[in-house]
């Protein structure tokens, strides 16, 4: 049994704690690497999601879990607003896969 | 022309037209493949990019109504009221192979049965708002769930599709016409060879004829 992780500021996320999901709270690009690396390397997740701030400031991190099969690191829009960091990165597998983006 | 020597033998030749075969072979069985991904993958990135708008939205909505919440109850009283969550979330993940590439798959448990256990605080001292926020974003966790699934599964596809259009390319374009090169290169050479021996040999047969009996 794997369970669900949440990463990003607290105002974004705090209530995925009542669903039931593990939150983690960090703003900032150092703290979140740290937290990032010991969510991945502890295997207990399968899902991460993480918002798009801080993703934006940790993307070197993230690119190394998109080709293992877990877990899923997956974007959602923060407290602050959607920057279109989630939708980007669909477009980025299709431009990957066809060489240009034909879904639109 | 290959840039490697080759020897104009007939084992070498032998051996060369083996390889085109397997060459060949394998160029289809991969442009299948990689066909197939395709289809598969378009198939699902349309899925993915609308459950991601779908979900994007649905977040969205749910910020605004825990911006709400925030904003009538005291920082203290909100994190006191998820300190202890009842609800855990639970996934079991089983892998699907699509075309050789292992895709996860959820299913989703809860530890406890009851839908209502989302709401771990007593509603004496929590707002209204709080609860309309936290039903909010229990309404997404089943797509956020089929999204994560969905996205993953994009991710690992367009990889394998990258990798396999290469292979393609490669047997297409430098593989399959070397080998095709070098076995014409070897084919002109043993048939030159042999024009060679025989006109040697007319041309021996001749003299010792014009010596035996003065033709």
């Amino acid at each position: 049994m794997y369970k669900v992780a949440v990463i990003g500021d607290r105002d974004s996320i705090y209530g995925f704690a009542a669903l039931g999901l593990d939150v983690f709270y960090t703003e900032t690009a150092e703290d979140g690497t740290a937290v990032f690396k010991e969510i991945t390397s502890s295997e207990r997740y399968a899902v991460v999601y993480i918002t798009e701030q801080l993703a934006s400031l940790i993307m070197n991190e993230i690119e190394k879990y998109s080709f293992k099969p877990s877990p899923a690191i997956i974007l959602i829009p923060g407290v602050k607003g959607n920057t279109g960091e989630g939708i980007r990165a669909v477009k980025k597998s299709v431009e990957k896969a066809v060489g240009s983006d034909i879904l639109n | 022309m290959a840039t490697t020597q080759i020897n104009p033998t007939r084992m070498e030749l032998t051996r060369l037209k083996k390889k085109l075969a397997t060459a060949t072979r394998g160029h289809k069985l991969l442009k299948d493949k990689r066909d197939e991904l395709m289809r598969r993958f378009l198939d699902m990135a349309r899925l993915n990019r609308e459950l991601r708008l779908k979900v994007e939205k649905a977040i969205s909505d749910a910020n605004k109504n825990f911006v709400l919440a925030s904003a009538s109850m005291s920082q203290q009283a909100l994190s006191l009221a998820l300190l202890a969550p009842k609800q855990e979330v639970l996934i079991d993940v089983s892998y699907k192979n699509i075309m050789s590439v292992d895709t996860p798959e959820f299913k989703v448990h809860t530890r406890t049965p009851d839908e209502n256990d989302i709401y771990c605080y007593g509603l004496a001292f929590t707002s209204g708002d709080m609860d309309n926020a936290v039903s909010s974003l229990a309404a997404v966790l089943p797509d956020m769930l089929r999204l994560a699934e969905i996205e993953k599964s994009c991710q690992l596809l367009s990889a394998e599709i990258e990798k396999t259009r290469r292979r393609v390319n490669a047997l297409e374009h430098v593989l399959i016409p070397q080998t095709k090169e070098s076995i014409r290169f070897i084919s002109m050479k043993l048939d030159e060879n042999e024009r060679a021996t025989q006109t040697r040999l007319m041309k021996v047969k001749s003299m010792v004829l014009q010596k035996a009996h003065n033709y």
